[in-house]
């Protein structure tokens, strides 16, 4: 017998056959949002972010606790660009006001326009482009030209026209700021939801559920649009990052918060007439929208790696 | 790959219409007396009132209104500024400034970006990769703004390696330090998507294949991983361009750079309907005919677009 | 029964030296739980000119041991014990610069999947040409095409200007087969090679390759999970099962007397065979009956599903405007008998998937009427139209696509309950255990996600969704076509054992004849959106009427097998 014709047998004792397809049961039950939250968890990125966002909530809401120098008050220009004093750490503006204040009471201008900001965008961009997605057909084709003549708009482009509005150019507030910004930032996440609802409707699951009676409305919002979130999540919490630098580049030109309304964008603004004698009066103001910033796109890459489809087991 | 360019230059005119006509709309068409809502508490003479209303032909209806807007825009008849001065003859004069300054942002993003994406992308997880990563975020998260004052300072002022501000004589050397502020937010883009894009590419099955076939690895990334994993990056990279240009204005302010954003920022301050209308216009058709020109780039480089019907 | 160490004795004495020799191969993964043996104590022989079958389930180590013999294991793989003799030289641990210069030259590669193997965004002569150069042989456009010719590439100076993209998936495959032959190389890794293309394109291109590494003298290691494609192009047949070898020999010495019980149990189940032994067995003059699994019931004549004139056109864009008629479905009749199994047959773009979609009213036929129960479908009013679906439910061929992701086990199977307002919290979740107990399913599944379920596991999650509201009909749309060996056989037997106990109806839509033969009654061949041949199984099999049935008969492979016949 040469080895051309041998025939081999492994040891039974050593290749022992298992059952068929059994379901394994040494692990406990894993749902979408439990895997991606145990995998968030374990990474430092999120831990870090997800904690310094819960602090800057709690200066928005609460920032009596952590100053109690009133917003616009005792500002007396004796102490303009004045050193840090007891009571004062950060010194005071060229206007005399209290450096370390106001960047406490500006937080929650920044964190309210943000976040209304993307609750809007969510509103108006996940309605739209999921019809969009799922109709398809001449709705579909509405709605892209329509997202493209906002898209050719630059963010502070777009600002710039809507705000020389006489309607806009005398009621500056935390609202019109958010209503820009929506507009014109809707179109962006519109695409990415078109795009997810496009990759899910035609999934098999889709169709069974079409099979066993769901309406076709039904299937959008029990099927498609559960299994299109991940981007959109993703996006959102980007989004809020860049919606607060918008808010303060658009208060930074001018054309946003007024002046009344305690907000870093104005602040560094201010701080312009002292930078080259006291630039530490604009980095107070930079730093803190920097660090928010960058809170909220860690925070977006952490979930975004978490919810990563590739990641995850089949 | 004719059909394929009619039928996105066919997409493009809606865009351009909707978008100026939207901007045209909003200055000129709603409610109020849009010739002394633009001058805002400056009341101008009558004079320049009268000239505006004819050059606007707000005496015809709103279709034929717009419908001149665009004639005189294409042709450049842009009218005059606040001083008398023709529109067009300083968007001439602003417009290369600009111009010369987004494409210096642009070849800093590229060469920068790609080249540390490219690292970053093939190794993976490495020292390298994660600092890379780390930093990009960091880059990300602060406003351009807040970067352009802080590079003035340190690079500018204290450090004395450029002029803080840039002034009258504006080239190359000059621009280089706003160009820097411009293109640092998207460098970190590039970088993230060309290291995304490689990371990705190396996995695909055609470069297991490409290994298979005996090529040396230089050849394998050159010409499999690298060649299709910079098509989305060079099309980010074009779209941009028009997104720099537009985005000049915060830079151009800090820098004092005489360019559009800088006209267009003393336009707002001053309040200048009319200029405002005609620089955002033109902003937008040039956003419009570079994001048409990447589609066309794309169609380029990727076969399968060009036949996908 | 003899020992791997004996056997490597005995290949010394012979003279000749195995081209390939892998001895106590073993291959690590790091993974984020640790390290994993992906193969263990592996070893194989492919003197020069034999070809060599690997066969086993998916995840069994069968690719990985043959990507180590080239040097390509993923980044978080090695190998971690053993040798690679490649004529007498261990390459498990060479350099990379060693195995630049065999790849190509002294080992070629022809991977499983045509659609992402090569690279979109270069013509294809330029990935024929890029092989050649590298491995130091003339790579003008005439030689060029010379591999793409012989690889059996009509008209390949035209075809070497295209794209990928341009190609169909058989004329890709034939594409990899070119640039894994075009140096000759002395053994060649086929992984799977014909795995994702219709059966008769795939008979072309095996017969195909067969003649050119015959002429060239290739030793071939062919990967693969149908025992009987096997048996038939190999001269051995090693098993894998868990990453170990569990039986090895000359091919058709271990399909008639398999020793091992993995390897028995594969060769009961495999398809392939099981048709080819029915054919034998009928041959000899055994009942048929006998052999099927699910008797087919005495002729109830009614027919229950009415097929008739069945036509769907779509329009096809051509650039502006101008639009093309296709017909996708194209005057397609056929009866369902109640409680019997009617199979459909086709190559993909037969229309088969289109006929089960207007059958399920998920898509509007443009000419034609479907009867069921005696009433036409297409004039169900909404609240019919719901009352329809209780009674015909419909199977999907993607185990990862056709469970919701985000619903877990019991909701899955609850939903059509819940849509239909049966019963309430506490009797529907009865029924769900019911439904799991009948798909022999654990009732601790409820709680799990689809994720943590195999292929097999999440299709009894779908056959028993489909259960929940008592159909009368199921359309199974490739229902198996996407599991493991083993798995289809546990899953087919199950359809056979639900359709004994429940007298349910089957619309069977499928591409492998191998499966028809096991469970169908009657079967309907279609090709091109045309209904060419229909007849019961027995007809059908035995006495083809066209020359496309005998095409496709003539196609599943082992077809030239020689087997004793097995009654069960």
């Amino acid at each position: 017998m040469t080895s051309n014709n041998s025939h081999f047998v492994a040891p039974i004792e050593e290749t022992p056959l298992q059952a068929t397809d059994a379901v394994k049961t040494d692990q406990a039950p894993l749902s979408l949002w439990v895997d991606a939250w145990r995998k968030l968890r374990r990474r430092p990125l999120f831990i870090i972010s997800a904690l310094l966002i819960l602090a800057l909530i709690v200066i928005a809401l609460f920032p009596g606790l952590f100053t109690s120098t009133p917003p616009n008050e005792g500002c007396e220009l004796s102490n303009s660009e004045g050193a840090p004093t007891a009571g004062h750490p950060f010194g005071f503006t060229f206007q005399g006001c209290d450096v370390y204040s106001r960047v406490i009471h500006g937080t929650q201008a920044s964190l309210s326009v943000g976040l209304l900001s993307v609750l809007c965008v969510l509103v108006i961009g996940v309605t739209l482009g999921a019809l969009a997605g799922y109709y398809g057909g001449w709705i579909d084709a509405v709605l892209a030209r329509l997202g493209d003549i906002f898209f050719a708009l630059p963010l502070v482009l777009g600002a710039l026209v809507i705000t020389q509005l006489p309607l806009f150019r005398e009621n500056k507030s935390v609202w019109t700021v958010v209503f820009v910004i929506s507009l014109l930032a809707w179109p962006q996440m519109a695409r990415i939801t078109r795009g997810a609802v496009i990759e899910v409707r035609n999934a098999d699951f889709v169709t069974a559920a079409r099979a066993l009676g769901v309406s076709k409305f039904g299937a959008l919002v029990r099927h498609v649009l559960p299994n299109a979130l991940a981007p959109i999540i993703v996006l959102a919490t980007l989004e809020l990052g860049v919606f607060i630098v918008a808010e303060a580049t658009l208060s930074f030109l001018g054309i946003g918060l007024p002046q009344s309304i305690m907000s870093w964008g104005n602040d560094i603004a201010g701080a312009q007439a002292s930078i080259r004698t006291r630039p530490e009066i604009m980095l107070y103001p930079a730093a803190a929208l920097s660090i928010t910033v960058l809170s909220f796109i860690m925070l977006g890459d952490a979930v975004r790696d978490a919810l990563d489809p590739k990641s995850r087991q089949r | 790959m004719i059909r394929f360019i009619l039928r996105r230059l066919l997409q493009v005119i809606p865009v351009f219409l909707g978008t100026t006509l939207l901007v045209y709309y909003m200055v000129f068409a709603l409610p109020g007396d849009p010739i002394a809502a633009l001058f805002g508490d400056r009341q101008p003479p009558q004079a320049v009132i009268d000239t505006l209303r004819s050059q606007y032909h707000l005496d015809q209806p709103f279709w034929v209104q717009y419908g001149l807007f665009l004639k005189n825009l294409f042709t450049f008849n842009l009218g005059n500024d606040f001083t008398g001065q023709p529109i067009a003859a300083s968007l001439a004069r602003v417009f290369p400034v600009t111009a010369m300054l987004a494409i210096e942002a642009l070849a800093i993003q590229a060469i920068f970006g790609v080249a540390f994406g490219v690292f970053a992308g093939l190794r993976r997880g490495g020292w390298f990769d994660s600092t890379v990563l780390v930093a990009s975020l960091v880059v990300i998260a602060i406003p351009t703004f807040v970067l352009g004052f802080v590079f003035q300072l340190v690079f500018g002022v204290q450090l004395g390696w450029a002029k803080p501000t840039v002034g009258a004589n504006a080239n190359w050397v000059t621009l280089l330090l706003p160009a820097v502020v411009l293109g640092l937010v998207s460098f970190a883009y590039v970088l993230r998507l060309t290291r995304a894009s490689v990371s990705e590419n190396m996995n695909a099955d055609y470069v297991r294949t490409a290994t298979a076939k005996g090529l040396s690895r230089p050849r394998v990334v050159m010409a499999h991983i690298l060649r299709n994993s910079l098509i989305p990056v060079v099309t980010y990279l074009g779209a941009n361009l028009g997104g720099l240009m537009g985005g000049a204005i915060v830079t151009e302010g800090i820098f004092n750079v005489p360019g559009v954003g800088n006209k267009l920022y003393q336009a707002v301050l001053r309040s200048e309907g009319p200029t405002i209308v005609s620089i955002v216009s033109v902003l937008v058709l040039v956003f419009v005919v570079a994001n048409l020109l990447v589609d066309l780039l794309y169609a380029w480089l990727d076969p399968r677009i060009r036949y996908d019907q | 029964m003899t020992t791997p160490d004996v056997r490597i004795d005995e290949a010394n004495t012979t003279g000749v030296r195995p081209l390939l020799e892998i001895r106590d191969l073993a291959i690590t993964f790091k993974t984020g739980g640790g390290e994993v043996q992906a193969v263990r104590n592996a070893h194989l022989t492919i003197m020069p000119g034999e070809t060599v079958a690997i066969v086993g389930e998916s995840g069994s180590g069968k690719s990985t041991t043959a990507l180590a013999a080239i040097g390509l294991l993923p980044n978080n793989g090695r190998v971690s014990g053993g040798q690679i003799l490649l004529d007498g030289e261990d390459i498990a641990h060479a350099t990379e610069q060693r195995m630049i210069e065999l790849r190509g030259n002294t080992i070629g590669m022809v991977p499983q999947d045509p659609m992402s193997n090569l690279n979109p965004v270069w013509k294809i002569g330029y990935q024929v040409r890029e092989t050649l150069r590298a491995n130091g042989r003339p790579s003008g456009p005439d030689d060029i095409a010379k591999v793409l010719s012989q690889a059996g590439l009509p008209d390949a100076k035209r075809r070497a200007n295209q794209y990928p993209h341009e190609f169909s998936g058989g004329m890709r495959q034939r594409a990899l087969i070119a640039i894994g032959l075009s140096c000759q190389p002395r053994l060649l890794i086929a992984d799977e090679p014909t795995s994702a293309l219709d059966v008769t394109v795939q008979r072309q291109i095996l017969d195909h390759l067969e003649t050119m590494t015959n002429e060239l003298g290739t030793s071939v290691l062919l990967i693969t999970h149908d025992l009987g494609l096997a048996a038939e192009r190999a001269d051995k047949v090693v098993v894998m099962y868990q990453g170990r070898v569990v039986e090895a020999g000359p091919s058709l010495e271990l399909l008639r007397n398999p020793q091992h019980p993995y390897t028995k149990r594969l060769v009961e189940s495999a398809p392939s065979l099981a048709s080819r032994r029915i054919q034998v067995a009928k041959e000899q003059g055994v009942e048929t009956t006998d052999l099927l699994a699910p008797a087919a019931e005495t002729a109830k004549s009614d027919a229950f599903l009415q097929i008739q004139d069945l036509r769907k056109v779509y329009k096809l864009r051509q650039g502006l405007g101008k639009a093309t008629d296709f017909a996708a479905v194209d005057g397609v009749s056929f009866d369902v008998r109640r409680g019997t199994t009617t199979a459909i047959v086709g190559e993909s773009g037969s229309g088969k998937s289109t006929v089960a979609k207007m059958v399920l009213q998920l898509e509007k036929p443009t000419e034609g009427r479907i009867l069921f129960d005696g009433v036409d479908t297409s004039a169900l009013k909404p609240a019919e139209l719901f009352k329809f679906r209780r009674r015909v439910q419909p199977i999907f061929q993607d185990p990862y696509g056709s469970l919701d992701p985000m619903y877990n086990i019991f909701r899955t199977i609850e939903e059509p309950l819940r849509v239909h307002k049966i019963g309430d919290q506490a009797s529907r979740e009865k029924k769900v255990r019911t439904l799991l107990d009948q798909v022999a399913l654990p009732q601790s599944a409820m709680q799990r996600y689809p994720n943590e379920l195999s292929g097999g596991q999440r299709q009894r999650v779908a056959i028993a969704r489909a259960l929940a509201l008592d159909p009368e009909v199921i359309i199974c749309d490739e229902a198996v076509s996407a599991l493991d060996v083993l798995v289809q056989a546990q899953v087919l037997n199950l359809l056979a054992d639900l359709q004994a106990n429940l007298g349910l109806t089957y619309l069977f839509i499928t591409h492998d004849l191998a499966v028809v033969r096991q469970i169908a009654d009657h079967v309907c061949v279609m090709e091109k959106g045309r209904l060419v041949e229909t007849g019961s199984t027995d007809e059908v099999f035995e006495s083809p009427q066209q020359e496309y049935t005998n095409a496709l008969l003539n196609a599943i492979p082992g077809a030239k097998l020689m087997l004793p016949p097995e009654v069960a």
